[in-house]
């Protein structure tokens, strides 16, 4: 079951919800209609399938249905750090995620504690955006681009209990 | 050892980056996604589907399906657990690391002297705190890393998540891409 406050449906999910979520993380059906592929799997419609996932989106459970990219094949990105004093911390941030090149950006426990994920189509563009942000808010910015990539699951397996 | 630039798919194939900014916020919920994308390209919707099967053949594209988000879905503690490994031993903790199943990324990346030590970094998600820390404990005894120094980061507030975008920039949004575009056509 979807933890306590978590749910924000108001029931907890059904079956069909949870496979939605859990089995096409990836092998996405690269068929001309996709979602009656994934019907056909489920035994559902077509229909059904593309409303459910389309509540499961509006209630903010999927991102997407689409494309994750490896990072630097497609484009550029870095993880960068700042210092932001606590007073300044919101605003900073709210300023920062209004790029549309920063996908992530979160507060961490850390002396750095605002932390975020910049992608571009080339380094001069990402270092241009840096370069900016620094000069905005007169703090430090840590470039720290991914140099290997170790990462092997796929996915995230999803357990409901 | 830097990052290294973007590699030949932006320079080489101007349709397979047409193709990757329209896709990227996601495929529309109708019944003939990918006729609608092809149209929009002006290619045939089963060159949509081959040049996509060969994106993933390539690992250009990592994966293509549902984008959970984690924290919606109850899992509300991440970590960024951060490692300071010798140099010499990166990619082998790295890979060993980067195969345990709680871990969903595993990335090296510089040190800055003076500024930042850690070379090696990994995110582990949980329904909870404790759970995060009792999945890192268990990590830390079974791939021997205790000798290791590192650091956990909690996220403690979301401002942004979403994909990655490309046809990017604060305003007119579409001005850079065109201007790319131009110049590899």
């Amino acid at each position: 079951m979807i933890g306590q406050k978590a749910s924000i449906l108001e029931q907890p999910l059904n079956d069909l919800e949870r496979r939605l979520l859990n089995d096409f993380q990836h092998d996405f059906p690269l068929t001309p209609r996709p979602y009656r592929t994934m019907a056909e799997q489920l035994g559902s419609s077509e229909q059904v399938v593309m409303d459910t996932l389309q509540r499961l989106q509006s209630h903010g459970l999927i991102s997407r249905v689409g494309p994750v990219f490896r990072p630097n094949r497609v484009g550029v990105s870095t993880l960068a750090a700042m210092a932001v004093p606590t007073q300044r911390l919101e605003a900073v941030a709210e300023w920062v995620s209004e790029f549309a090149e920063v996908n992530h950006n979160y507060q961490r426990e850390h002396e750095l504690n605002l932390w975020f994920v910049a992608t571009a189509m080339d380094r001069e563009q990402l270092n241009h955006l840096l370069r900016e942000i620094e000069s905005h808010t007169g703090l430090e910015v840590i470039d720290l681009p991914m140099m290997e990539d170790y990462y092997i699951n796929l996915g995230f397996q999803l357990q409901w209990n | 050892m830097e990052l290294k630039g973007p590699t030949a798919l932006l320079n080489q194939d101007p349709i397979d980056l047409r193709l990757v900014c329209a896709i990227q916020s996601g495929l529309p919920l109708v019944p003939r996604p990918y006729a609608g994308i092809a149209a929009e390209l002006g290619i045939t919707e089963s060159e949509v589907i081959a040049r996509l099967k060969h994106l993933l053949e390539r690992g250009d594209i990592r994966r293509f399906g549902v984008v959970v988000r984690h924290r919606e879905l109850g899992y509300r503690a991440n970590a960024m657990v951060v490692w300071d490994v010798p140099d010499e031993r990166v990619s082998e903790i790295g890979r060993l690391i980067g195969r345990q199943a709680c871990v969903t990324l595993c990335y090296r990346r510089p040190r800055r002297p003076g500024r930042w030590r850690y070379n090696l970094f990994c995110m582990i998600h949980g329904r909870s705190r404790e759970g995060v820390l009792r999945n890192l404990e268990k990590m830390v005894e079974a791939c021997d890393l205790a000798g290791i120094e590192h650091e956990v980061l909690f996220s403690l507030r979301r401002f942004k998540q979403r994909g990655a975008r490309y046809d990017v920039g604060r305003e007119p949004p579409r001005r850079r891409l065109d201007r790319l575009l131009q110049g590899v056509e």
